[in-house]
Parts: C-alpha cells; sequence; structure tokens
C-alpha cells in the first residue's frame, strides 16, 4: 500500500502513467472503429451500435473491477457530485455538440491520430476555445445554474438504500442482456 | 501471436472490456478516474496564460489548475495510440472530410471544418458545464453508479439522438 501511495503521489510517475495510459487508451478506441465519424453518426441515427456496444462493455469490466478494488482496499472511490443544472444541462448541451462534431473528447483526439483533418483542426482547437468561453463565464453560470437542483444522493445504491454489491450485480444482468439483445436484433 | 495487433479492427466487446480495465488501472495507479475532456480545459489554460497571465487568475482556473499533469497527457497518449493502431493496420491517411458528412453536405472542407469548429465548442462547453464527460461521466462515473454519470449518460445520448435525426431529415443524409 505504500508503494502505492509513493506512486499516487510522485507526480514525474504520474505523467508516465497517465501517457501509457492514454497510449493504451487510443489504441483500444481505434481499433474499437469509434474513432471514426460515420461509426458515431451511425450510432446516433441508430443504425449502428458499435459505440454503445464500446461504452456498456467498459462499464461491465469497469464496474464490478473498481468495486472490488474499493473492497479490499486499494483504491477509493471517485464519484462526480453533481445537480440536475449542471450534469443535465451540461449532459444536452454536449450531445448536441457531439453529433455536429462526430466525434467526443476521446474519439476526437483518436480521429486526429489516424489522420482526420476535421477532428484535429476543428475538433481539438474548437474544443480548447470551448473551454475558455466556459471559463470566462464560469462565475456567472456557476451562480445561475451550477448549484441548482442537488441530487438526494450521489450512487443509485444510495437513492434505492439497497447494497451496493447487489446494485452491481443487476446492473451487470441488465447491461449483459442490452449486449445479447443488440445482438439478437443483428447488431 | 502479435498478429492481432495488425487487424483493422477489434470486436466493440474485446475493446470495451481494454478501456475497463484501463479504468481500474487508473482507480489503482493514479488514485483517480479516467477522464479527457479537463485535458481540453488545462491546455486552454496553458495558452491563455502564455498571452495574458493574469486572465488565468480567474475562478475557473483556480479550481482546474493549467499545468502539464496526468490528465493533461492522456491527451497526447490518445492521439499517439490511436497513430499506433492506424499506422500498424495500414489505415491511417489524411483526410478533411469523413464519407458520411460528404454524402450529406458535400466535399467542401471549409464547410466540414466551420462544423467540426461548432461541434468542439459546443461539446467542450458542455463537458465543462457538466463537469464531465463521455469516458469521465459515461463510463467512469456511471461504473461507479454515480447519479451524475448515469444522467450525462442519458442526456448526451437524447440531445445527440435528436441533433443528429434532425441533421439528417435536414438534409437527407
Amino acid at each position: 500500500m505504500t508503494l502505492l501511495k509513493y506512486l499516487q503521489r510522485n507526480a514525474r510517475i504520474q505523467l508516465v502513467v497517465g501517457l501509457f495510459i492514454g497510449v493504451a487508451f487510443g489504441f483500444l478506441l481505434q481499433k474499437s472503429g469509434v474513432t471514426d465519424y460515420n461509426v458515431i453518426l451511425g450510432q446516433l441515427l441508430l443504425r449502428n451500435m458499435t459505440f454503445a456496444q464500446l461504452l456498456v462493455s467498459a462499464i461491465i469490466v469497469a464496474m464490478p473491477g473498481v468495486y472490488l478494488l474499493v473492497h479490499f482496499g486499494c483504491a477509493q472511490m471517485h464519484v462526480k457530485p453533481g445537480t440536475l443544472g449542471s450534469v443535465m444541462i451540461g449532459g444536452l448541451i454536449f450531445g448536441t455538440g457531439f453529433a455536429l462534431l462526430g466525434y467526443g473528447p476521446e474519439t476526437a483526439a483518436g480521429a486526429a491520430g489516424t489522420g482526420a483533418l476535421d477532428a484535429l483542426c476543428g475538433g481539438i482547437f474548437g474544443m480548447i476555445l470551448g473551454s475558455g468561453l466556459f471559463a470566462a463565464l464560469y462565475p456567472k453560470i456557476k451562480t445561475r445554474f451550477l448549484n441548482r437542483g442537488p441530487f438526494p444522493a450521489q450512487t443509485l445504491p444510495e437513492l434505492l438504500h439497497l447494497n451496493q454489491g447487489l446494485v452491481i450485480g443487476l446492473a451487470e444482468i441488465v447491461m449483459v442482456g442490452i449486449l445479447l439483445a443488440l445482438a439478437h436484433l443483428g447488431w | 501471436m502479435f498478429d492481432v495487433f495488425f487487424q483493422p479492427t477489434w470486436s466493440p466487446y474485446t475493446a470495451g472490456a481494454g478501456i475497463g480495465i484501463l479504468v481500474c488501472i487508473s482507480f489503482l495507479l493514479s488514485d483517480r478516474p479516467l477522464g479527457i475532456s479537463t485535458a481540453y480545459a488545462k491546455v486552454s489554460g496553458l495558452m491563455e496564460k502564455a498571452i495574458s497571465p493574469e486572465r488565468v487568475e480567474s475562478e475557473f482556473y483556480r479550481e482546474t489548475i493549467p499545468r502539464v499533469d496526468w490528465v493533461l497527457v492522456i491527451l497526447p497518449g490518445v492521439i499517439v495510440g490511436a497513430s499506433l493502431s492506424a499506422i500498424l493496420s495500414g489505415q491511417f491517411h489524411l483526410f478533411w472530410v469523413p464519407g458520411m458528412w460528404e454524402t450529406a453536405f458535400g466535399a467542401n472542407a471549409v464547410l466540414r471544418f466551420i462544423a467540426a469548429l461548432a461541434g468542439g465548442i459546443i461539446l467542450a462547453f458542455g463537458a465543462r458545464w457538466a463537469n464531465g464527460c463521455t469516458t469521465g461521466h459515461g463510463i467512469s462515473g456511471t461504473s461507479q453508479l454515480s447519479l451524475s454519470g448515469i444522467l450525462f449518460t442519458a442526456c448526451f445520448f437524447l440531445a445527440g439522438i435528436t441533433t443528429a435525426f434532425v441533421l439528417s431529415r435536414l438534409i437527407g443524409m
């Protein structure tokens, strides 16, 4: 554990770890096909389910994985607190931009790596500009929207007053069911 | 046995499971969830700092400190990793206009650039508004059964599908 703590607190080692995770992430994104504009737009037009299958598969593995790491004291939960005003409005704005760009923040970076100049010059540059624009308006948005409608709980098990392990078990069954249903429907 | 690295595509289940393992590695080795959109905000902050240092004293950049750190290096990492994958499978090629865009809106690179730029600005504005993106909220958040992750995912799919269908109806994509 002390070795882990040392690793986590050493900024230089963390740069190497982050870079390694980023390279592996980009590699997997490209291999799955989601760095392609056509795959993302195909998903949003409900003609291609690759993006949803990738997302659900990642969650199927990460959900019990993170739970076990936390359970055995090897990691901590990092749940982002949210409000309706931040997550709901932000998610709707994000989704609109996502459809127009045809890439997400991670898939745009990946697409740029495969030679997509629209993702590199338009997407990445636009995301840097959009972040700067938000930073300039942040104080006003924060007081008017971001603190509105706090959630009654931070996680689904807390909201339902159910054991976390039980909810994870149920969620796993639902997610595997979604993948099987999509495969059955011919995706 | 290294043939898999040269294959053009892997099943989304395999690649997804790999990303799930990366989320676990982030929690274990870095004590943080996997995310990327904050990297764009940090790059933006570093650029503003280079142009006019006093601007970075703002409230946003006091909370999201512009510096080269774990989350910032994820961004070049993803570019390099995707490049490597595309080069190994012979898929790397430079282009401005993706296929489905060209079918719907034509091969004009300037039009595609403007739409991608506008899309990027809106997307990042939304990511900062929600404090997360498809990775941070969608994968890392939902994997912890966080309400913010689940609600964000539902909202971005809803808005994304609606926008894509409106565009396709207008243009006949």
